[in-house]
């Protein structure tokens, strides 16, 4: 009797899975994707820099945590500067990527929460969340990571600096970019707050933050979804630019950027691969993740087709 | 319109203590002030001197106060690094940054805005199209990297124009200018360049964006519906609905030009503020820092008085208060 | 007037289909329509929304917002004809012979532009007048569409009007340069109901005066039944039924006309209930095979299903049903 309901239980699974996934492959999202070849050129383009960058210890035949390997001067030669090279600017790209990726993860989770917050609660928590987040907007994301970034920098012993110099970036990056996030939850809470199911399954007495969570939290997804995915190249350049200054990862651990860094130090004595082959990656990178966010803008949004 | 432009004033003075309030702080509380000035070797004595003649021991109201008074008057104290006071250094570099930002915001509005037009009017055009991508392109090339590209290009191989540093300037009553010879003028195209690149796009697909908005609307229909002209239309009625939220952004733009030529001088060597901040995050050079930061703030405050204020003149619904505010 | 024989009608429309290529293939928004709307007459076009009537309306003027596109047929204005002849002929008769009101007057203005500035302009795209005269004439229509203290109002934003007398800005607007036809779009469906009537009799009075003639497009039959002279009634982008609009509401030979008029609420003694059209309109995608009513049908029989029916002349009204074909009728078994 068991046996068989868990059968029939799984069964159901499957035909769930299999439906949504019908559902998805004609959906209007997914063939407005297969109609555009850029978006399939910039998605599988993204998907191979993912591969390449996580699986660079097993694809280069250089230990990538061996700094020695990492020694651009090395890379002199061509053969060299090709597998050298190469293997760091995987690892450039792996570093680039993660910091990327959390510290978007920190801006939707901080911007999505305060406009949950800001939209339900309303009245002065509201304006004091709302009017943050004008004088943030006013400066500039780099501008805010550089104070962040001095600021730690000074609070912190000397010792644990570069250990800790990842994290920093991330929440530098992750605070200059919650805003716009917040800003598009709170919309759509206050929008979605006044609607008669809210009121009833207040009523009722759920929790705000089931309500928010189940019926505001699903309205709002496909937004959150295009800003992060423009954020996510916003914060790999941000990022880059960071390091190019810097004030980012340490040396030990190069990303895109410090690896133009490098880079730019020999612009003139002619070695210009060490700049442009980490600057093509970054832009072919910042531009796939574009693209994808673009197109995803677009095709999330009636008022266009 | 007073009401209005006081109640802006007000807010914008709210912004300035807050930055002040921050700035402050990192100046107080981020290291030792003391250790800053009066050396490793110095006694308990001196420092506790040192403390009472600089006021450390006052509560913090009147600290914060002192600072707020000083800083006003422009004396952020000395710098850590250049041991010159602050003020002397950022007024050295203040006309460098100005004049590479104004050069950036002029060539980004000029060919940004009807690049903008262009393509929201003819939004599926082939030269529009072409546009977009560039312009895509255009925005995913963080500002550094065209830099390095444009010095590779133009100073390495072609060497055409001057890579780093502002050349000569000419000297207009103390005020270093690069816009007045040619010679001076070619050191500013690179980094003025470089600087609009980014912005120019992103005001070009901004206002391509709000074109097409303000097209689909019901007040569009209607002129278009009157036989007014397609001139009538886009630049008669469209383009003046497009360019209110523009302004705003433009201003905002501004800020952050301000802000990206701390790259773009960190590459050219351009001797301007920008640069003087990032060597002084490098050294934590505190004072430096929080006088950037409340200069900055400053120049953020009056751009947005600014636009506030034509934004005032552009959108009659703002010069009526609490008279319908239907859209 | 309302001699349709002799003359020659202002407007013609004739076998007249909108579509809309998407990729689950073409949408048909009005499918083969033919009507048409004599010098100074009032033509109200009632049916639920997306009936296609507005799609109707703006085919005729030229402003189908694509991918939407005329298809075929033809639509003649003053004996020539005025679908195929290029942009700048139809925009010179745009406001100049044919003008058209939008649903909402607080979107129809420019916000930033002043209500006179908006006339002038108007004036001066289709009659060759100097700005002074131009200013004029636009108090002139302000007062003409009972705007108090025009003189002072002609220079004010829109924002500053309220919205009944933004309407009455709009109907300014459309009558500046004097045309031969309004087409009006659910005109007063975003106003109050107690402006509602206000405006529509300006509407009929100012047409009468200046002998203009109106296509009133509508899905309430109150205001049709005030205001017109013939009235059209769509269904999923199909002309049921046609005729003088007191025989339609009379003597409807559709049983999806008879719905509708069941559906106006009277004031009677013997207060017969209300009634509904069971079901909806079907979607563009899925329109039924046959009579498009079929399903909801109250006298629906077999050949509804499978064959369209064209307008035939039944009574007073013309009427696209099988009900008044006695060959098909008498075939049928039920």
């Amino acid at each position: 009797m068991t046996t068989l309901t868990e059968e029939q239980t799984n069964r159901t699974w499957v035909w769930r899975l299999r439906d949504s996934l019908q559902r998805f492959f004609d959906s209007d999202i997914f063939y407005s994707f297969r109609r555009s070849p850029v978006t399939v050129v910039a998605f599988l383009t993204t998907v191979i820099f993912f591969v390449a960058a996580f699986g660079a210890p097993i694809l280069t035949p250089y230990n990538t945590n061996d700094v020695a390997t990492l020694d651009l001067m090395n890379a002199f030669f061509p053969p060299a500067w090709i597998e050298g090279g190469s293997s760091a600017r995987l690892l450039g790209t792996q570093v680039s990527l993660v910091v990327g990726f959390l510290s978007v993860l920190f801006s939707v989770v901080l911007g999505v929460g305060l406009g949950l917050i800001s939209g339900y609660v309303g009245g002065r928590t509201d304006h004091i969340i709302m009017r943050i987040a004008d004088v943030q907007l006013s400066f500039p994301a780099v501008l805010v990571a550089l104070l962040l970034f001095g600021f730690a920098k000074a609070i912190l012993p000397r010792g644990v600096q570069d250990a800790v110099a990842i994290y920093v970036l991330v929440v530098a990056i992750g605070l200059s970019n919650w805003v716009q996030f917040a800003r598009t939850v709170r919309g759509s809470t206050m929008v979605e707050k006044n609607k008669e199911y809210v009121q009833a399954a207040r009523v009722i007495g759920r929790s705000p933050i089931a309500i928010m969570v189940h019926h505001v939290l699903p309205n709002v997804m496909g937004p959150v979804l295009v800003i992060a995915t423009i954020s996510l190249a916003l914060a790999i350049i941000t990022e880059a630019t960071l390091s190019f200054l810097g004030v980012g990862v340490p040396p030990t651990q190069p990303s895109l950027g410090t690896l133009i860094r490098f880079g730019n130090n020999f612009l003139f004595s002619g070695e210009w691969w060490m700049t442009i082959f980490p600057g093509l990656a970054l832009v072919i990178l910042a531009l796939a993740v574009n693209l994808l966010g673009d197109w995803m803008r677009d095709a999330l949004n009636p008022k266009l087709r | 319109m007073l009401t209005y432009i006081v109640r802006r004033l007000l807010q914008s003075v709210l912004v300035l203590i807050a930055v002040g309030f921050i700035a402050f702080s990192l100046f107080s509380y981020v290291g030792d002030p003391i250790n800053n000035m009066v050396g490793v070797e110095a006694t308990d004595a001196e420092r506790e001197w040192a403390r009472k003649t600089l006021g450390l021991d006052d509560p913090f109201p009147v600290q914060f106060a002192r600072f707020a008074a000083k800083a006003v008057q422009g004396d952020f104290g000395q710098s850590y690094r250049l041991s010159i006071p602050v003020a002397t250094a950022i007024g050295e570099r203040l006309p460098a940054t100005l004049e590479l930002v104004f050069v950036a915001a002029v060539m980004a509005l000029l060919i940004g805005v009807p690049l903008g037009v262009y393509t929201g009017l003819h939004r599926d055009g082939a030269i529009s199209r072409i546009l977009l991508t560039i312009s895509l392109i255009g925005i995913s090339l963080p500002t550094f990297l065209i830099g390095i590209l444009l010095i590779m290009v133009f100073s390495v191989w072609l060497g055409w124009l001057p890579s780093f540093g502002r050349g000569a300037t000419v000297d207009l009553w103390g005020w270093e200018s690069n816009l007045v010879s040619w010679e001076g003028f070619k050191s500013i195209i690179l980094p003025a360049v470089t600087l609009c690149l980014f912005q120019l796009t992103l005001l070009m697909r901004l206002v391509r964006a709000e074109m097409l908005e303000v097209l689909r609307t019901d007040y569009i229909k209607f002129a278009r519906a009157r036989g007014l002209t397609n001139r009538a239309v886009n630049f008669g009625h469209a383009l003046k609905n497009t360019l209110v939220p523009v302004i705003t952004i433009t201003g905002l733009q501004i800020g952050s030009l301000i802000a990206f030529a701390i790259i773009t001088e960190t590459v050219f060597q351009w001797p301007g503020m920008g640069l003087l901040f990032l060597q002084a995050i490098q050294f934590v050079d505190i004072p430096v820092m929080a006088a950037y930061l409340c200069l900055v703030a400053f120049i953020f405050v009056v751009i947005n008085l600014i636009v506030d204020i034509l934004y005032y003149a552009i959108d009659p619904r703002l010069r009526l208060d609490g008279s319908g505010h239907a859209h | 007037m309302g001699d349709t024989t002799n003359a020659q009608p202002l407007l013609q429309v004739e076998n007249l289909r909108v579509e809309f290529p998407t990729r689950r293939g073409t949408l048909v928004a009005v499918d083969d329509i033919s009507f048409h709307i004599d010098e100074g007459e009032v033509l109200g076009v009632v049916g639920e929304s997306g009936a296609g009537k507005s799609l109707t309306g703006a085919a005729i003027i030229g402003l189908l917002e694509p991918p939407g596109r005329v298809a075929s047929g033809q639509i003649i204005f003053d004996g020539a004809r005025i679908d195929n002849i290029g942009y700048e002929k139809i925009r010179r008769l745009r406001g100049n012979q044919i003008a058209m009101i939008f649903q909402d007057p607080l979107t129809s203005l420019n916000p930033l532009i002043t209500v006179g500035r908006q006339l002038t302009e108007t004036i001066r795209t289709h009659v060759s007048v100097d700005e002074r005269a131009a200013r004029e004439r636009a108090i002139e229509l302000l007062n003409e569409v009972g705007i108090p203290a025009a003189e002072r109002r002609v220079d004010q934003y829109p924002h500053q009007f309220s919205g009944g007398m933004r309407q009455r800005v709009v109907i300014a607007l459309a009558l500046a340069a004097n045309p031969r036809l309004i087409i009006a779009d659910e005109p007063t469906t975003a106003l109050d109901v107690s402006i509602q009537a206000q405006i529509i009799t300006l509407l009929k009075r100012l047409c009468k005066e200046h002998g203009t003639a109106v296509m009133l497009v509508t899905h309430d039959m109150g205001v049709i039944a005030e205001t017109a002279d013939r009235v059209a009634v769509m269904y999923a982008g199909r002309i049921v039924e046609v005729g003088p609009v007191q025989d339609v509401i009379r003597h409807a030979q559709h049983p999806y006309t008879h719905g509708l008029m069941n559906s106006i609420p009277v004031v009677r003694h013997d207060v017969e209930q209300l009634k509904q059209i069971d079901g909806a309109m079907p979607r563009l995608t899925d329109i039924p095979s046959g009579c498009a009513f079929n399903p909801r049908c109250p006298k629906v029989f077999e050949y509804c299903r499978d064959a369209r029916p064209e307008l035939v002349d039944v009574g007073a009204t013309r009427a696209a049903c099988w009900l008044y074909d006695d060959t098909r009728r008498a075939g049928d078994t039920t």
